[in-house]
């Protein structure tokens, strides 16, 4: 486990950003102690410090990891988001997006969210901001960008895509062995 | 009659020597005749074995033995020679290896190719007739060796080579430079199957670099020069190569992030989200177009129901200046109101 480099620090907090704007700090000073990023084999795993003091006394060889995973950098540096994030961040959601029941399973079978599938959605939300997507019983589905401004999902065609799919609950089962 | 009965007392004065072949045991013995191994189950009498060790215990293996060997004689029997056998079984039990298991031998390079590939060794014949010699030449030594200087006393020069190379010593250095390659793919083997690094050597022969060697090599080259490379250009997609800072001048090594204390990286990071929040936005045409969009779009649903009463209450809260007051709900132009003079009028001051 060790720190994440300054360029690659930028990058997952602008990332986190676009899902959760100011909150980002409020992921780090949390009332309950502070919180950090770890990095091992570009995977980003969030933890208290608390628990990142225990773990550095296991050697590289030996630590699976520790914490929680919320994403991996890609070869070419990008962060890419995955789904045991989502309890940390739903929370802090600045765009959200609620589905439609009979749009749920779509949305979990890992399809993009059409309009006619969009039961609400947040009002200040720009295009290809990240959206948490939620079913209409307010339980946070995934994770998707909004292919459309708010103004522009009103006139849009009802097949037309609103959110492009990003991670949602159904990898749990989909890609169990991938996750971590 | 006399006869009978001194010979049956003869043989039962000769059984009281010997101990009876019944053994009488509170548990079953547990057997393994493969292995002549029975294990004894019973406890130990702890009297007796303190009272007189020694017999006690002869006493019991005798027993056991005995057991052992009624058991024995169970399995059919043979007589070879004079003398009965049998044939045991198969060992019941697994005896733990003394020494560790040999580890498997590494394969070369090409073992592990060829056995990913499905290629099998064949046994080639160590001797083969050659027609012009009319002789029966071996594979390798020295009457090969013989053989080929009779057969090879004049080579034929290729049509597109140099007429003036002398294709002999040619001959020659290709043989040596197959020698060397080979000694250092045997090198490497070894290198690979002891885990040990072997350190860059910088630029290899391009007839024996692989595409890593080449990436190597340029990235090696790009830095040799006056200005340790810093005005190379380089391709779109180029990739510089890793683990070369040591060759190459100038480079720097990538060192790990140093550990610091919690209150450094934490503010470290803090900085980092205020730099990353308090980006200036581009400006970005389809944005400001939504917003655009969005904001007369409101305007559209609220005009009709609420036009009346929010010109009354602006002109209000302004504090009754009848002119700079809105018609609408647009915005102020400029040139309607009345200017508001501060005090002194002309030159503006700052």
């Amino acid at each position: 486990m060790k720190r994440l480099s300054e360029q690659r620090n930028k990058i997952l907090f602008e990332k986190l950003a676009k899902y959760v704007g100011p909150n980002v700090k409020v992921l780090i000073e949390r009332p309950d102690g502070n919180y950090c990023f770890r990095e091992k084999k570009d995977r980003v795993y969030y933890l208290s410090e608390k628990l990142m003091k225990l773990s550095d006394t296991f050697t590289q060889q030996q630590l699976v990891c520790a914490g929680t995973c919320i994403g991996k950098f890609t070869k070419s540096n990008k962060f890419i988001l995955q789904i045991t994030a989502l309890n940390y961040l739903a929370p802090y959601a600045q765009c959200k997006m609620w589905l439609k029941s009979s749009a749920e399973q779509q949305f979990l079978y890992g399809q993009h969210v059409t309009k006619g599938g969009m039961g609400r959605i947040s009002e200040n939300t720009e295009k290809y901001s990240g959206v948490v997507v939620y079913s209409m019983e307010d339980l946070p589905l995934g994770f998707g960008v909004a292919s459309l401004s708010t103004a522009e999902c009103k006139h849009a065609d009802p097949m037309a895509t609103v959110a492009f799919h990003q991670c949602d609950i159904g990898e749990y089962i989909r890609s169990e062995k991938d996750l971590l | 009659m006399d006869v009978v009965a001194e010979i049956l007392e003869r043989t039962a004065k000769d059984a009281e020597k010997f101990k009876p072949i019944h053994v009488k045991k509170h548990l079953e013995l547990e057997y393994d005749v493969g292995s002549l191994l029975a294990v004894d189950i019973n406890d130990l009498d702890a009297k007796l074995i303190n009272k007189e060790k020694n017999d006690y215990i002869k006493n019991l293996t005798r027993d056991n033995i005995q057991l052992l060997i009624n058991q024995i004689w169970q399995l059919p029997t043979e007589r070879v020679d004079d003398a009965v056998v049998v044939k045991l079984p198969n060992a019941k039990t697994l005896l733990p290896r003394s020494l560790p298991v040999p580890k498997e031998k590494t394969l070369t390079k090409w073992e592990s190719f060829a056995k990913e590939k499905g290629i099998r060794k064949s046994n080639k014949a160590k001797v083969h007739w050659d027609e012009e010699l009319k002789e029966w030449i071996p594979e390798y030594g020295y009457k090969r060796a013989a053989a080929e200087r009779e057969k090879d006393w004049v080579i034929e020069v290729p049509g597109n080579a140099d007429p003036y190379e002398d294709q002999f010593a040619k001959k020659k250095q290709a043989k040596v430079e197959r020698v060397a390659k080979n000694e250092f793919q045997r090198l490497r083997n070894i290198a690979k199957a002891k885990n040990i690094k072997i350190p860059k050597m910088g630029v290899v022969n391009p007839d024996m670099a692989n595409s890593k060697d080449l990436v190597t090599a340029i990235t090696v080259a790009k830095s040799s020069t006056a200005s340790v490379g810093k005005f190379q250009s380089s391709l779109p997609k180029e990739k510089e190569a890793r683990g070369v800072a040591d060759i190459t001048p100038g480079a720097k090594r990538k060192r790990k992030m140093p550990v610091v204390p919690s209150m450094q990286e934490r503010s470290e990071n803090l900085a980092i989200i205020d730099s990353v929040l308090n980006k200036k936005p581009k400006l970005d045409v389809t944005k400001a177009l939504s917003k655009h969009l969005y904001k007369e779009q409101e305007m559209l649903h609220e005009e009709p129901s609420s036009k009346k009463p929010r010109a009354g209450k602006r002109g209000k809260k302004k504090g009754g200046n009848p002119v700079a007051a809105p018609k609408g709900g647009k915005k102020p132009k400029s040139g309607k109101g009345v200017h508001k003079a501060s005090g002194n009028v002309g030159r503006k001051r700052r």
